[in-house]
């Protein structure tokens, strides 16, 4: 580093030496210097390192022992060994919740996965309107959630809301969606889905992007159809990028919270997820935060592998 | 908005097979659907939202909903703003965003500056730990991390219900501090150490060389800083808990539970809550979505 010259403008004029420059550069104790560098360095890092030490680095260590206690922040805190473990394998909502997250998981996968990639390869073809196109598909991530699933509260509305209005206009047949427990889930994945692929799509379409065109050019002269090259060359070119997505889209939404907590609730079984059981325990039905501590790190856990495989496969391609 | 600009960007479909044609009239077809497609899937929402606030109440309630309201009522959104209280949301929020914003532009460019020019001993170390907690989930922290927030260890703080309840954790951000370091790693120090010569100090050089350099970097950080914490929903449901401090997003959630509020009040609530962020990105569309590829790209 600092070899080459970038033809930045100076902003400082060159070579006019001032008194305490002269001073310090003339200074013998080289040693006292290198500690008086480390110690301005650190200066200009404490902010920081307060920040992450108090909200980052020591609740991740208080997680994993609050697992081990009682604590309702009201009395002093018990250790109560593995009890917490105990208690939320023993709750009935556990498997209900699990269920329900990967169910949350497996259905935004099964709507949500593809589409923004296929929309991505779309867009890349379209000749006009290419402004538009991403600013549109971009507009929902920018909205706050809230806004966004109070907005599908109102589509949902099984008396005067727009889906159902336009499904019967159609004379097709109508639904309670998220009233209903059979629907609910899916609904809240349409939310979801709505609300987030929007950066998938800008991010798959800066991957297209970066296809060099001589390779689809090298396909069309052996022969290949359009559907061939999606197949040999789009998609091998983006396999990596797929990957990476794939992982990012399970971990973030096995941590689903606004859609159930907005549209259905904290107390409606067909939707509770882990981490609307995590906040039960925590603040509406237990007040107890060791219980809501162990489920988070049993999330924890299970977010790891795929956090571990993210990182595996991030590594390999940088080194 | 016409054809692409880029020469040598070819795509799947070349320009000459799109040129035939029965390639003409399929081309023709899928831009007419994408574009209906994506007016109503992504736009007409949106103007839902707007035009809904607008109805009468009556109107907004009738089962056959009306796509262009038959009656205008602009005064719902001033009723929104005073009735609901939405002028203290909306200022709150903009508080949080902009203080949240300051306070991780100052805590995040000094610790990368002296990650990348001040270079201390165990500099690599302490970034990797700021790095290892890109890989814990937000979920993971958020027990153990309100505890916090409500006790905070030595100084014994209660900061529950107080904006540094959003600013102080926002600040511990290693992402910022990871972007912010790369790019001044690519700032020479041939150029510090000439204004350290004609007697700059550290600080100094920071702010009038090395800031000035890297506009275009703290102008993607502080657009998605502010986003971010405008959007921001969770954390801040846990933290303000006081109805006085709640942040917009908060308290929309809240008084959508509330049977006195009236639906197009509500809605003229949500659309005061977007149009900050569909002005943001109208502005900066360009910083947002190149941030994002850039960011993706990079994984």
């Amino acid at each position: 580093m600092g070899v080459r010259r970038t033809p930045t403008p100076r902003t400082v004029p060159p070579a006019v030496l001032s008194a305490p420059a002269v001073r310090r550069a003339a200074l013998p104790a080289r040693r006292r210097r290198r500690w008086g560098d480390n110690a301005l360095a650190y200066a200009f890092l404490s902010a920081a390192l307060v920040c992450f030490a108090v909200f980052s680095w020591y609740p991740m260590v208080r997680g994993v022992m609050l697992s081990f206690q009682q604590d309702n922040l009201v009395t002093d805190p018990i250790w109560v060994g593995l009890d917490n473990y105990r208690n939320v394998l023993a709750d009935p909502l556990f498997v209900t919740a699990w269920v329900n997250t990967f169910k949350f998981t497996g259905l935004a996968l099964v709507f949500g996965y593809a589409v923004p990639f296929a929309l991505a390869a779309l867009l890349n073809e379209l000749r006009h309107f290419t402004g538009f196109f991403r600013l549109a598909v971009y507009l929902p991530v920018m909205l706050p959630p809230i806004v966004s699933v109070l907005l599908w509260q109102y589509f949902y509305d099984p008396g005067a809301g727009l889906f159902n209005t336009v499904l019967s206009g159609l004379h097709l047949p109508t639904s309670a969606w998220t009233q209903d427990a059979g629907t609910a889930m899916i609904s809240l994945v349409f939310v979801s889905t709505w609300a987030n692929m929007g950066g998938a799509t800008i991010i798959y379409l800066a991957g297209l992007q970066n296809i060099p065109g001589e390779l689809y050019e090298a396909a069309e002269i052996d022969g290949a159809g359009v559907w061939q090259r999606l197949r040999h060359v789009t998609l091998p070119q983006m396999r990596f990028l797929l990957l990476v997505m794939l992982l990012l889209q399970i971990i973030a939404t096995m941590q689903v919270f606004i859609e159930p907590y907005q549209l259905t609730g904290t107390t409606t079984p067909s939707t509770i997820t882990v981490m609307i059981l995590v906040y039960r325990y925590a603040f509406t039905v237990n007040n107890d935060f060791g219980l809501a501590a162990a489920m988070s790190v049993l999330l924890f856990v299970v977010l790891g592998l795929f956090s571990a495989v993210y990182l595996r496969i991030t590594r390999g391609r940088t080194d | 908005m016409a054809a692409r600009t880029d020469p040598t960007g070819r795509t799947l479909v070349s320009d000459k097979e799109l040129g035939q044609p029965r390639a003409r009239l399929v081309y023709w077809i899928v831009l007419t659907l994408t574009t209906v497609l994506f007016t109503l899937a992504f736009v007409f929402p949106l103007y839902w939202m707007f035009a809904s606030a607008l109805k009468s109440p009556a109107e907004f309630a009738q089962p056959d909903p009306t796509l262009v309201p038959q009656s205008f009522h602009p005064e719902t959104y001033k009723q929104a703003w005073t009735r609901l209280d939405i002028a203290h949301f909306f200022l709150n929020t903009v508080y949080y965003a902009i203080g949240g914003w300051l306070v991780q532009l100052v805590v995040d460019v000094a610790a990368a500056y002296a990650l990348s020019k001040l270079r201390p001993m165990f500099g690599n170390v302490v970034l990797a730990m700021m790095l290892a907690s890109l890989m814990l989930p937000a979920s993971a922290l958020l027990i153990p991390a309100y505890l916090t927030v409500v006790d905070v260890p030595i100084v014994h703080l209660n900061l529950l219900n107080t904006p540094w309840a959003l600013w102080l954790p926002a600040a511990a951000n290693a992402f910022n501090i990871y972007v912010l370091k790369r790019f001044f790693d690519q700032i020479p120090d041939d150029l510090l150490d000439q204004a350290a010569i004609d007697g700059a100090g550290r600080l100094r050089i920071l702010w009038s060389v090395v800031l000035p350099l890297s506009r275009p970097v703290l102008a993607v950080i502080s657009i998605f800083a502010i986003i971010a914490m405008w959007k921001d929903f969770l954390w801040p449901l846990l933290v303000l808990q006081d109805p006085d401090k709640q942040s917009l997003s908060v308290a929309l959630s809240r008084l959508s539970g509330t049977a006195f509020v009236a639906p197009t009040d509500l809605m003229a609530g949500l659309a005061i809550a977007s149009v900050p962020m569909i002005v943001v990105f109208l502005v900066f569309q360009r910083q947002i979505l190149a941030g994002l590829s850039a960011g993706g790209l990079k994984g």
